[in-house]
């Protein structure tokens, strides 16, 4: 060990100072029913739902304090595994145990943004404002550039010039909708990350 | 878990009120079913709602670089080349160990501030801790940290919140190889007996169970493929002892120091437990670590976890 | 995945390889942790790197990055010239006995049919069965024809000495030996073994190919349908198969249904081709009933609209002039100028794509892009200069980008599908932060705004939008549950089952053997028909109960296909019907029907004396060693170095350039300039993810963050001591492509290797570092990885690759 002087004169002075009192047996004794942290989740609501990272689909249990009565935001504030999931038995990877500071990451996106053309920086807009010009986009572009038959008067009904790259981790209800929309503008460039 | 449920406390004379018999509990952590994926970890802290800095890399898979008061628990990566020449990997979970005869509470000057459960948690209150950091002297494990917020000792409590409503402490639950089990110390050596059996049989002919006398036996015990050198292991220590200076305090010492009660007395005497006796020419010198062992600078109260070997410099 | 993660514990012997198990799916390896435990199980595992998976195996020995064919061709020579193969398998469920066209041949590194110009085979005519006069595919029982299949495989691995295997793949003759003498002992009918990838095997230029040379060696063994057994695919996210499962694919529609090419303009032929007919008596071929599931598809997508006399709406589909749309096709495409808006649903392509300058560069040609995501991804902030990590002016990036915030999984009901093939649901547990909205909400927001402006103001084919049906009860926000039931499917009139029982109309199917193509049924995904029946959700099951032991848990969610957990398992059994073996019993025939721990992947009531095989979906029944005219790049696997050799030789075909790397591999035409060679870049590199993160995901978690919280690549000793690194120290990894700079970890688990008599130096670089996150900020690792792929999958060669290392 090699504590130097200094360091040991502020050992010595802070464990004096707090020590002396204590330690002529006088602490009072009934700080010893809160020897243990309060138990946080006795009355939280729990939610079962899934792991959204790798393809091994663990079971969770979310805890959210609120009792989900009118009047309380649900706040999620601890995540387990669930003990009952034939495949990780309530055991959690780091990723799965730490899915509470997914939910709550600083970088969580709140509002629709536009970057506009050569800017440096988001604006805040709605999201009719946001939905509009998306889809005004689409139909400029669809309308312009759709090929309806291709060079040798074959019906194709393909729009090349849009693309659409899907997600990996949304549920198959927002996949079979996105398909099922995307399909039906007559879109090919599309995609998703099975390869990557 | 209440009062009757304590049957040590730290700097107090008087006869816990222990009045109930509970069955010891232990964590077991199984060295060679450990991935290091750092689950427990993570765990950890977000059960305890702990979040550490965000540090640095330094070469290794050592993240953060050490235990602190806010990482009570850390996989510790070790590349071990065997006498056949093959690599192996050793991963260790570090933390505390929750010692039957705990150091760090024979140490501690401050009534309460340390407790001994009747079930083998060893649990700090920091409503009763100084931050004088004896109790880092006292553990042969090196495991308790002083806060820089708030200038107390922080360390694996076993999760005795969950362990008090008759959960498993949350690294357990996690882990996802099943290498940190947890049960009553009985049927954690039964099952750290089985898996000896199966390691021997697949050639790690030392494979054995880490429940070291020296402290009385752990409430966190390993299994290890290398149970005759548990140094390998990151610098497990291979036979733990409590400084023999450390029982003198409490025993002879105390109610000397108690009567005298003079600063320079006690002030000297754990200087002496802490370096020897003084030397003259020992001031600021900075430290040099060994990185294949994990030291930690017992210069307690400016020691910071994220400024390994105190040199604090700041990355490109 | 062929089997299930739980299912993992049956087996006796388990090959990591391709993949890191333990550190990429850590509560999925759990069961390779139980089997050893309770099974005496043994786990090898084979990679580039010491990995987390190897740290807790009974062998590892290493590998270079992109020779797996080698290693499993010496392993399938081995098999077969000593004999370790499960016979009456083989001989019974596989095509061994089936007689190839004369005009297949391989010479010299080429299968026949070969168009050097065009890079491709453009002439796959041999690759396949000769047909008899009866319509069936020829055989010879005796395998004693020399164009019989198993006498080509022979022949074809012939090459594969552990000599020359050993040269490739740089792991020693010694060591190879053992493992191959390991998993022979799996071809006992009582023993199997597993194999565990991932993207370790398929991000290559080959990596098709090296995944079907494993399932080879899995029907030699015949371990394909067995409990513990398979050839496990470990899924990278949480919902990738379930988005595969419902075609989100240039090319696919939902439950692995094509669309049609520009040639296809008539319907019936559309389907006939599709329909397979049977290639020899008695077999099943499922695809027959092709036009069921199709028809069944356009009824759920466009109601009454698809009749008969419009073909079931056959022109409200787009038809394809090229294979597909992939991902790579259009950045190739943007960076012409061929696309003007984009659209990244939870995806973040700058990072995840090959090629980080090339993609931004394509990224920057866009006139509009929409994000939409829960998190602030690079991909979004492509246009905002991040210093050395994304240098860029902002001021010439002239795309308008909208993004739109998501909720995540916490925040709304709604399937996944796993890598074991189950829909599990999940429920809502919170609202999402702000003004965030669901994937669901903003695609109907988007179609019903697109839906009113086609039919106030017309526009290029407005039909297929005008007439897609929408029967939602609140139009803007459709329902997870009412989705859910349209891709499970309902009758549309009555129909009656084959049973004889009657499903009115607008009742749940409860199968997919209840589909019809007459327009009487509506199912959005056959594959998924039984997940949401009369009797409920089935996906929210959770009985757990194993009543067998076997680990099938037939009671929690729900698998497809219909419920079945293990696929091919009608080969669980032998000829009789019986189990191989007590010990693997899965499914069995008991005198009047097929049943067992897990539900028959075969016609139930099918006795085993009608000789139907197993392997119901292809139209041979039996297994194909054989690819036919599947594959690009040939009918067997064939060893190719990666388009970025260390080596600059095949030592296969030290002769022949044109078959280096992957004749028939997918390669643009201005990629080639920004490839590499050893003399300038001299290490092989591989990437990869660690334990710690997910992806671009958790950087943004702090609790994360802790754990990993700088870019780091790691150097073998032996390198590093001759580049004067030192753990800790910052280093500069080159490509051809870009640079990053990172921290050094120095490691003994990367050990050089010899590779045709010389040593080639292996980098691992991990990829969870970007821009933006709460780590700290590095490169994107993709900076480095050249933009090609293979032939069949698109999938970038993300795993081998060349660099150069220097010290900073």
């Amino acid at each position: 060990m090699d504590l130097n002087r200094r360091q040991f004169f502020k050992v010595a002075a802070i464990g004096l100072g707090g020590s002396s009192l204590a330690a002529l047996g006088m602490a009072p004794t009934p700080a010893f029913a809160e020897q243990v942290r309060h138990f946080k989740l006795a009355h939280t609501k729990e939610t079962r739902n899934t792991c959204p990272y790798c393809s091994v689909g663990c079971g969770l249990i979310m805890y959210s304090q609120g009792d989900a009565a009118k009047n309380v935001a649900q706040n999620i504030i601890h995540i387990e595994g669930d003990a009952d999931h034939p495949v990780n038995r309530g055991t959690l990877c780091p990723k799965g145990a730490g899915l509470l500071d997914f939910i709550h990451s600083p970088n969580r996106l709140q509002y629709p943004q536009v970057r506009k053309p050569g800017s440096k920086e988001w604006t805040r807009i709605s999201w009719d404002e946001a939905l509009d010009r998306v889809a005004d986009l689409m139909k400029a572009d669809r309308d312009a550039n759709f090929i309806e038959k291709n060079a040798q008067g074959q019906t194709v009904n393909r729009w090349l010039s849009v693309g659409f790259l899907a997600a990996s981790a949304s549920s198959n209800e927002a996949g079979y909708m996105t398909h099922k929309v995307i399909r039906s503008l007559g879109m090919l460039g599309f995609d998703n990350q099975a390869r990557v | 878990m209440a009062s009757q449920d304590i049957i040590a406390r730290s700097a107090t004379t008087t006869a816990p009120p222990s009045i109930r018999q509970q069955e010891e509990v232990a964590k077991l952590i199984d060295t060679t079913k450990c991935i290091g994926c750092k689950a427990c970890q993570v765990a950890c802290s977000e059960w305890n709602e702990l979040r550490d800095e965000v540090g640095h890399s330094y070469g290794t898979y050592d993240n953060p670089h050490d235990l602190g008061a806010e990482t009570w628990t850390l996989m510790r990566f070790t590349e071990h080349e065997n006498a056949d020449g093959n690599l192996e990997w050793l991963i260790r979970k570090d933390g505390c160990m929750h010692c039957a005869d705990p150091g760090c509470l024979k140490a501690c000057p401050s009534p309460g501030a340390i407790i001994k459960h009747a079930n083998g948690i060893v649990d700090f209150n920091q409503d009763h801790c100084i931050g004088c950091g004896y109790c880092i002297t006292g553990c042969p494990f090196n495991i308790p940290r002083i806060s820089q917020k708030d200038h107390k000792a922080y360390k694996c409590t076993l999760c005795s919140d969950r362990v008090a409503v008759g959960l498993e402490p949350a690294c357990v639950k996690t882990c996802p190889t099943g290498a940190i089990v947890f049960g009553s110390k009985e049927d954690m050596k039964e099952h750290a007996a089985e898996r000896i059996v199966d390691l021997k049989s697949r050639g790690f002919d030392n494979a054995g169970l880490y429940d070291p006398d020296g402290v009385g036996g752990t409430h966190v015990m390993y299994v290890l493929h290398h149970a005759d050198q548990p140094k390998l292991y990151a610098g497990l220590p291979d036979q733990p002892v409590i400084s023999p200076l450390v029982g003198l305090w409490k025993g002879v010492s105390k109610p000397l120091a108690l009567l005298a009660m003079g600063a320079a007395v006690l002030a000297g005497f754990f200087h002496y437990v802490r370096i020897g006796p003084n030397r003259v020419e020992e001031d600021e010198h900075p430290s040099t670590p060994d990185t294949s062992v994990h030291v930690v600078d017992p210069a307690v109260h400016v020691y910071d976890p994220h400024k390994p070997g105190g040199q604090g410099e700041e990355r490109p | 995945m062929t089997n299930h993660w739980t299912d993992i514990a049956n087996a006796n012997l388990i090959l990591v390889m391709g993949g890191n198990a333990a550190e990429a799916h850590p509560c999925g390896f759990k069961w390779v942790t139980e089997a050893k435990a309770h099974n005496k199980a043994r786990l090898i595992v084979v990679d580039p790197r010491f990995t987390r998976t190897a740290s807790v195996a009974d062998y590892y020995a290493p590998i270079r990055t992109g020779t797996d064919i080698a290693f499993m061709g010496g392993l399938i020579n081995y098999l077969l010239s000593n004999d370790k193969i499960q016979h009456e398998y083989v001989h019974n469920y596989t095509d061994v006995s089936f007689i190839v066209k004369a005009g297949f041949t391989f010479e010299d590194g080429l299968f026949s049919g070969y168009d050097a110009d065009k890079r491709s085979y453009t002439d796959k005519s041999g690759w396949s069965y000769e047909i008899g006069e009866d319509g069936f595919a020829k055989v010879d029982p005796t395998l004693q024809d020399p164009r019989c299949v198993f006498q080509l495989m022979k022949q074809h691995y012939s090459r594969y000495t552990p000599e020359l295997a050993s040269q490739v793949c740089g792991m020693p003759v010694d060591s190879m030996r053992k493992i191959w003498e390991e998993i022979a002992t799996c071809s006992q009918p009582g023993k199997t073994m597993t194999i565990l990838y991932a993207l370790g095997w398929t991000q290559h230029s080959i990596g098709s190919q090296i995944i079907r040379s494993a399932a080879m060696v899995q029907l030699l063994l015949g371990n394909v349908g067995m409990p513990g057994g398979g050839v496990n695919a470990l899924r990278g996210h949480s919902n990738i198969q379930g988005l595969t499962d419902l075609g989100l694919l240039s090319n696919l529609l939902p439950g692995y249904l094509t669309l049609p090419s520009d040639a296809e303009q008539d319907y019936n032929a559309f389907i006939a081709k599709r329909a397979s007919k049977p290639l020899r008596p008695g077999q099943l071929s499922y695809w027959q009933n092709y036009g069921k599931f199709h028809v069944s598809l356009m009824k759920a997508w466009y109601g009454a609209n698809a009749t008969a006399e419009n073909n079931w709406g056959y022109d409200y589909l787009p038809k394809l002039d090229i294979p597909g749309y992939d991902v790579l096709k259009m950045f190739d495409m943007m960076a012409k100028e061929q696309v003007n808006g984009y659209f990244c649903q939870g995806f973040n392509p700058i990072a995840a794509l090959p090629d980080k300058n090339r993609v931004t560069a394509a990224l920057s040609k866009l006139k509009w892009l929409v994000v939409m995501d829960p998190l602030a991804t690079e991909t979004s902030e492509f246009w905002r200069n991040a210093g050395p990590f994304n240098d860029v002016d902002s001021a010439n990036v002239q795309t308008e980008v909208i993004r739109l915030p998501t909720t995540c999984f916490a925040e709304e009901d709604g399937s996944l599908v796993n890598s074991s093939r189950w829909l599990q649901w999940h429920w809502k547990g919170a609202e999402g932060p702000g003004q965030a909205r669901t994937d669901v909400w903003i695609m109907s927001a988007l179609f019903l705004r697109l839906r009113e402006r086609y039919q106030k103001e017309g526009g290029a084919w407005a039909e297929s939008i005008l007439k897609l049906n929408w029967p939602y009860k609140t139009a803007h926000e459709p329902t997870p549950e009412e989705i859910a039931k349209e891709f499970n499917g309902y009758a549309v009139a009555d129909v009656t089952d084959a049973s004889g029982a009657t499903i009115k109309a607008g009742q749940q199917l409860g199968a997919f053997a209840q589909l019809k193509d007459d327009g009487s049924t509506a199912s959005g995904c056959w594959i998924f028909c039984g997940s949401w029946t009369e009797q409920g959700n089935q996906m929210a099951r959770r009985d757990n109960a194993d009543p067998f032991g076997m680990k099938q848990n037939l009671g929690w969610a729900w698998a497809w296909p219909a419920n079945r957990r293990i696929l091919y398992n009608r080969a669980s059994a032998d000829v009789q019907g019986k189990p191989w073996s007590p010990e693997k019993r899965l499914v069995w025939w008991n005198g009047k029907a097929w049943g067992g721990t897990d539900v028959p992947d075969f016609k139930a009531d099918v006795p085993p004396e009608a000789g139907m095989n197993p392997f119901i979906m292809n139209p041979e029944g039996v297994a194909r060693f054989f690819a036919l005219d599947k594959m690009a790049e040939g009918p067997f696997p064939e060893h190719y170095e990666p388009f970025e050799t260390p080596i600059g030789v095949n030592p296969m075909h030290p002769n022949n350039k044109k078959a280096i790397s992957n004749p028939a591999g997918r390669v643009f035409d201005s990629v080639w300039d920004t490839l590499g060679q050893a003399k300038d870049f001299p290490y092989a590199a591989t990437t990869y993810r660690l334990t710690e993160h997910f992806h671009f995901w958790t950087k943004h978690c702090p609790i994360n963050a802790i754990t990993q919280p700088e870019q780091f690549v790691e150097i073998g000793e032996v390198l590093a001591k001759e580049k004067g690194i030192a753990a800790g120290d910052r280093v500069r990894v080159s490509s051809k492509r870009g640079h990053i700079e990172a921290v050094a970890v120095v490691t003994k688990r990367i050990r050089p290797l010899q590779v045709n008599n010389q040593t080639v130096h292996q980098i691992g670089i991990p990829l969870h570092w970007g821009f933006t996150g709460v780590t700290r900020h590095g490169y994107l690792t993709n900076t480095l990885v050249p933009f090609l792929g293979d032939g069949n999958t698109q999938t970038p060669e993300s795993k081998s690759f060349l660099v150069n290392v220097e010290k900073i």
